[in-house]
């Protein structure tokens, strides 16, 4: 399996301010590239930029080689997205939620797939109420639990661990971890410290420009 | 949250893409009916919209019924068109609001094809009812008998045409805080062949006109389109959400 994000000269200005210019960046299998960077420093507009979502840039984004714009669908059908907000509908019930995901991804999947997704996630006995009456973190988990019913190879996610309490950040942590050991990549935004791991490596945005570290 | 029990189990590859798309459509169509049937309040008002203006008709013109037989087709046309187009604002912007919509786009299916399903979903709660209820309202401005079937039917085929033409609109200005007058303004023009020939049908249903002339313009206005505004409606989302 082959995954490779590559950014090339990256550079983004939003209301007259560069958020960040001549990125150069690279994501492979194997992974986790962790942006860092104070509130409004362009981390969630990194991350729609490479998930493909943002075309307001310079410089060019690169799928296994390819520009995003050609490799379009074959980078979808790999790429895991979970952004700021969760995309969990209140007025469904977990499962509901689920089964559209599931079927967004083309796949039927069934109700003990599912079930056992949300368990894993700590939401077992929440399965059949309304989203709206389960806390933010839980609603968080809900959408989390995205990362074990859709096996993607490219995991992107927008402050996952907002909201989750300490036990889950554990599991996160650690969930991030087995994925890059299977193969996988992760591009991560977050306030929390992750574990020093030989597979993480930062990237800090700050005043005008990025610092891809070891 | 437990650890990853298969942690050397291999990724899978992703599958075929198109294989999916019907079961994302339907599971799509599936949510968005599930969605408005969990909050009945906004399924039920541009219905109860439409009630009103009609009923407060013949209060505020003159109960004669030879007047209203005249203007019924014109006004119930009006009427039931406002109360979808009043429907409209919220097609995407409930998506959009809680992150599902980038999701949406980020599903390796055409988004195009999702959106339809999404328009689908608007018209069987919205232009159809509306489509079912006018022959009552009919018999209130004392349309003539006959006409009914026509009325309802060129209702029919007419807010599906609206609500894909107005799903452009609901889809341009998503991002637009209260867009829901700039929505009426950029769609409104784009209605109004679809009123013509609609009202149209009607009133030649009351006069012994060709009604199968209007009624095929109005199939020809909705196969225009289903055609062209699934392409448009992601075009528009895109550009949306990309600023």
């Amino acid at each position: 399996m082959s995954l490779r994000l590559q950014a090339r000269r990256l550079a983004c200005e939003r209301d007259d301010r560069w958020l960040f210019r001549d990125l150069d960046l690279e994501i492979r299998a194997g992974e986790i590239l962790r942006v860092e960077g104070p509130n409004g420093s362009g981390k969630t507009t990194l991350l729609k930029i490479l998930s493909g979502q943002l075309m307001d840039h310079e410089g060019e984004v690169l799928w296994n080689g390819a520009p995003l714009r050609r490799a379009r669908r074959d980078f979808l059908a790999n790429l895991l997205y979970l952004g700021h907000a969760p995309g969990v509908k209140t007025a469904l019930t977990p499962l509901e939620n689920l089964a559209w995901y599931q079927a967004l991804a083309g796949e039927r999947g069934d109700e003990p797939t599912r079930l056992a997704a949300l368990e894993r996630f700590g939401l077992a006995g929440f399965e059949d109420l309304p989203a709206a009456q389960l806390s933010a973190g839980q609603q968080r988990r809900v959408a989390l639990a995205r990362l074990e019913l859709t096996p993607r190879p490219l995991w992107v996610l927008d402050e996952p661990f907002t909201a989750i309490d300490r036990d889950g950040v554990i599991a996160l942590e650690a969930r991030l971890e087995a994925h890059t050991e299977r193969g996988g990549g992760v591009l991560v935004t977050t306030h929390h410290e992750l574990r020093a791991s030989t597979r993480l490596r930062r990237l800090a945005l700050g005043e005008g420009g990025g610092d891809v570290e070891g | 949250m437990s650890k990853a029990e298969s942690r050397t189990a291999p990724l899978p590859e992703a599958g075929e893409a198109s294989v999916g798309l019907a079961i994302a459509w339907r599971a799509t169509l599936h949510r968005d009916l599930m969605l408005r049937l969990r909050r009945p309040g906004e399924v039920l008002n541009p219905l109860a919209f439409f009630a009103l203006v009609i009923t407060l008709f013949p209060i505020g013109i003159s109960p004669a019924a030879s007047l209203l037989a005249t203007i019924a087709p014109g006004l119930l046309w009006v009427a039931a068109l406002l109360a979808a187009l009043l429907s409209l604002d919220g097609v995407f912007r409930d998506d959009a609001e809680d992150g599902s919509l980038e999701q949406l786009l980020l599903s390796p299916q055409p988004l195009s094809v999702l959106a339809l399903a999404k328009v689908a979903a608007h018209w069987l709660l919205t232009g159809l009812p509306l489509a079912l209820m006018a022959p009552l309202l009919g018999v209130m401005l004392s349309l003539p008998a006959g006409s009914y079937g026509v009325l309802a039917l060129s209702l029919a085929l007419g807010s599906a045409s609206l609500s894909l033409i107005g799903a452009i609109g609901a889809a341009l200005t998503v991002g637009v805080a209260r867009g829901g007058v700039l929505l009426s303004l950029l769609v409104l023009p784009l209605y109004i062949p679809v009123l013509v020939f609609g009202a149209g049908a009607v009133q030649a249903a009351i006069q012994g006109g060709n009604v199968a002339a209007h009624l095929a313009i109005l199939g020809a206005l909705l196969a225009a389109a289903l055609i062209f505004s699934p392409f448009a409606i992601a075009a528009a989302l895109r550009i949306s959400l990309n600023g």
